[in-house]
């Protein structure tokens, strides 16, 4: 193993570890470990929101920007204040949780293959981001203004754009006008329009994006943040004075990081670190990684145009064009660049039922690797295998717990699937009546999913939310969901026992479904 | 509905989340440079001369007569020497080079020195016009700076060529 792939388990491990861990006071859907991206943009719209009013309120000129700014903090700490600081500290936490998202796409991988878009349209945003925050800072024309405008145009003077140091502009007092701020709210205004311009492209190949977590989650995040604000309040240091060097400044660390960096190293050093990262970040889709999956195969004779495989794409990778051979009909095209080789939309396609008489199950869209006919053949020889009192088979995400090594038993036969979004729901209700006295399926984590979606769309199909959906005739009683993840294992464990238990003492036949043999020619 | 202990761990990582942002959005505190230490600031922004040469007579003669300047000025500027000692050290030497594709543009330079604050002995020299030798320009004074202080040298032909400030 190399060293990146080392590196990279590990720290995926760890993720995995701390998220696992957050499940237990959050549960999945709020667990902002597993939201990191939609907390970013829920961060950004506090930024914005309350860059608006402060906005509204400043005035632009070299003292005006100060004393404007500290009007708010002083005088009307109540809402003015409030805000600056719902400003300052939501852009903290928008930098942070930027970074750990970036960190945890790569420990998990996705950063090649149908990701490969977002991951590359994401690194510029970093550079936004932070143009934007340093930007920020100027504004309030404080000490800490001064050092960071003097530092970052000492920093670019290194490189050759300019012909002349722009450092020269902040050489003294004289040397800055009050037209100057004027300009730098534009920028201020312009970069963060440009950030967003770049978020709408950074989802774009996403579809069902998350734009916003879960409403507990905006509740308590602004909650604690605006406590925050009122606790400790973000004030300005004192006002610039280019004839001086500023002495202890409060220091914005998530932000400003990289002047203390350059203090510590050199303009030469720090641009290497820059240039050398981003550069690194461009270049991780091209280090060995896992060979890509074969993508969704359609097969038009097979494909009503239903839309329910365009529906439930958690990465926008079908659309739908006029069917050649069936006028008025429509036919899924699956873009292969886009594709996850999830499965998922097998497990949308209404063709994909097993109860379909022929021998070979064609459906209109389908895994070259997994194609259903192949599920439910292997799910009829594992029927016609199974022995004992209460005969359960299991069909598992090859990605969450290994279901296979832990359930496996005489009475217990285990289907892996690509992911459990790919498993039309018939099958559940064919494997009831092909002779199981239970079907356990086996999901990631809630929001734990490889494939964003593939634990959701499961569980709304067997709610009947969702088409295609279970039938309602198949008792709910037979069967049992259980989301695990990789560390899972003894949960599965337990989740089997207890299901298996309760089959048992199910009175006998209560509920059973009438047996449907597929190759009889009359079924009861 | 969430247990109870849930949400006290709920309540505690959202604290510490808002406590973690709270702290390093303001600590620890930084200081740039040392309390008793001040900043000498050179930042010169200035156009070389031209080595010029007076058209003869006779040159001037074949020229149209609405294109007969006297003298004959290259695009190019000259490259600046500048010298900087400080309490009769050298501390700086450069050769400045002229901007632009044509070595037409104005020559810089931005370099910040540290020094103690207190009495210095400050001597800068310049010279425009690397053709003529010796130094054009020569500023020579006693400083005191005071702790932090940033004290500028610049140059500006109109206020009589290089100047502290």
């Amino acid at each position: 193993m190399s060293f990146h792939a080392a590196l990279r388990n590990s720290t995926k491990s760890v993720f995995l570890r701390v998220e696992e861990a957050f499940d237990a006071p959050f549960g999945g859907q709020d667990n902002p470990l597993r939201h990191l991206g939609a907390m970013g943009l829920f961060l950004l719209w506090i930024v914005a929101g309350s860059g608006l009013y402060l906005y509204t309120v400043l005035d632009t000129g070299i003292d005006a920007v100060y004393n404007s700014i500290g009007y708010l903090s002083r005088e009307q700490w109540y809402l003015g204040g409030v805000l600056r600081s719902l400003h300052r500290y939501a852009s903290d936490g928008f930098m942070l949780v930027m970074m750990l998202h970036l960190v945890r796409e790569w420990a998990y991988g996705r950063y090649y293959g149908f990701r490969l878009y977002s991951w590359m349209t994401g690194i510029p945003l970093i550079w936004l981001a932070y143009v934007a925050g340093i930007g920020g800072y100027w504004i309030v024309w404080d000490e800490l203004a001064q050092l960071s405008a003097t530092a970052t145009t000492e920093l670019l003077d290194w490189l050759p754009i300019f012909s002349e140091p722009s450092a020269r502009n902040f050489i003294s007092p004289s040397a800055i006008s009050d037209r100057f701020f004027t300009v730098l709210v534009f920028v201020h205004l312009g970069v963060p329009l440009l950030l967003i311009l770049g978020l709408w492209a950074h989802v774009h190949r996403i579809s069902h994006v998350d734009y916003l977590p879960t409403r507990r989650v905006m509740l308590a995040t602004g909650a604690a943040l605006t406590l925050l604000a009122l606790l400790r309040p973000a004030l300005s240091n004192p006002p610039a004075n280019l004839a001086i060097v500023p002495g202890d400044l409060a220091f914005d660390w998530f932000i400003l990081f990289i002047h203390p960096l350059t203090d510590l190293s050199s303009p030469a050093i720090v641009w290497a670190l820059l240039f050398g990262l981003t550069a690194l970040l461009f270049a991780l889709p091209l280090l060995p990684h896992a060979r890509p999956q074969p993508v969704a195969v359609v097969d038009p004779a097979n494909c009503t145009g239903c839309d329910r495989c365009l529906a439930d794409c958690p990465y926008a990778a079908i659309s739908m064009t006029p069917h050649p051979g069936r006028p008025g009909f429509k036919l899924a095209v699956v873009d292969p660049d886009m594709c996850a080789a999830c499965g998922i939309c097998a497990g949308a396609c209404p063709s994909s039922t097993p109860f379909r008489r022929r021998e070979t199950l064609l459906t209109g869209i389908d895994m070259p690797q997994l194609p259903v006919d192949a599920l439910r053949r292997k799910l009829e020889q594992t029927l016609a295998q199974l022995d004992g009192r209460t005969r359960i088979v299991v069909f598992a995400c090859a990605r969450g717990a290994a279901a296979g090594k832990t359930l496996a038993a005489a009475d217990t036969a285990v289907i892996d699937l690509i992911c459990t979004g790919m498993l039309p729901p018939a099958f559940v209700e064919y494997a009831l009546r092909g002779g199981a006295d239970g079907v356990m399926l086996t999901a990631c984590r809630e929001g734990g999913c490889e494939f964003r979606l593939g634990d959701r769309w499961s569980s709304e199909r067997l709610l009947g939310e969702r088409e295609p959906h279970l039938r309602h005739s198949v008792p709910p009683s037979r069967l049992q969901v259980t989301f695990a993840s990789a560390h899972d294992d003894e949960v599965l464990s337990t989740a089997l026992a207890e299901f298996r238990i309760r089959i048992e003492t199910l009175e006998a036949a209560s509920d059973r479904l009438p047996p449907y043999l597929r190759r009889a020619p009359h079924h009861a | 509905m969430r247990k109870p202990a849930a949400i006290v761990g709920q309540v505690i990582l959202y604290g510490a989340f808002a406590a973690f942002i709270g702290y390093f959005a303001t600590a620890p505190t930084y200081h740039q440079i040392p309390d008793d230490v001040a900043l000498i600031k050179l930042s010169i922004s200035h156009l070389g001369d031209r080595a010029c040469r007076k058209r003869t007579p006779e040159e001037l003669a074949r020229m149209p007569p609405n294109m007969r300047a006297p003298l004959d000025c290259p695009r190019e500027r000259s490259d600046i020497n500048l010298e900087l000692d400080l309490d009769g050290e050298p501390v700086f030497r450069t050769v400045m080079h002229p901007t632009g594709l044509y070595k037409d543009g104005v020559s810089t330079v931005y370099k910040r020195f540290e020094v103690k604050a207190g009495k210095h002995q400050l001597a800068v020299r310049m010279n425009d016009n690397l053709i003529v030798p010796g130094f054009k320009f020569v500023k020579e004074e006693e400083i005191t700076l005071a702790p932090r202080q940033v004290m500028v040298i610049d140059f500006n032909p109109d206020q009589g060529g290089l100047f502290f400030k």
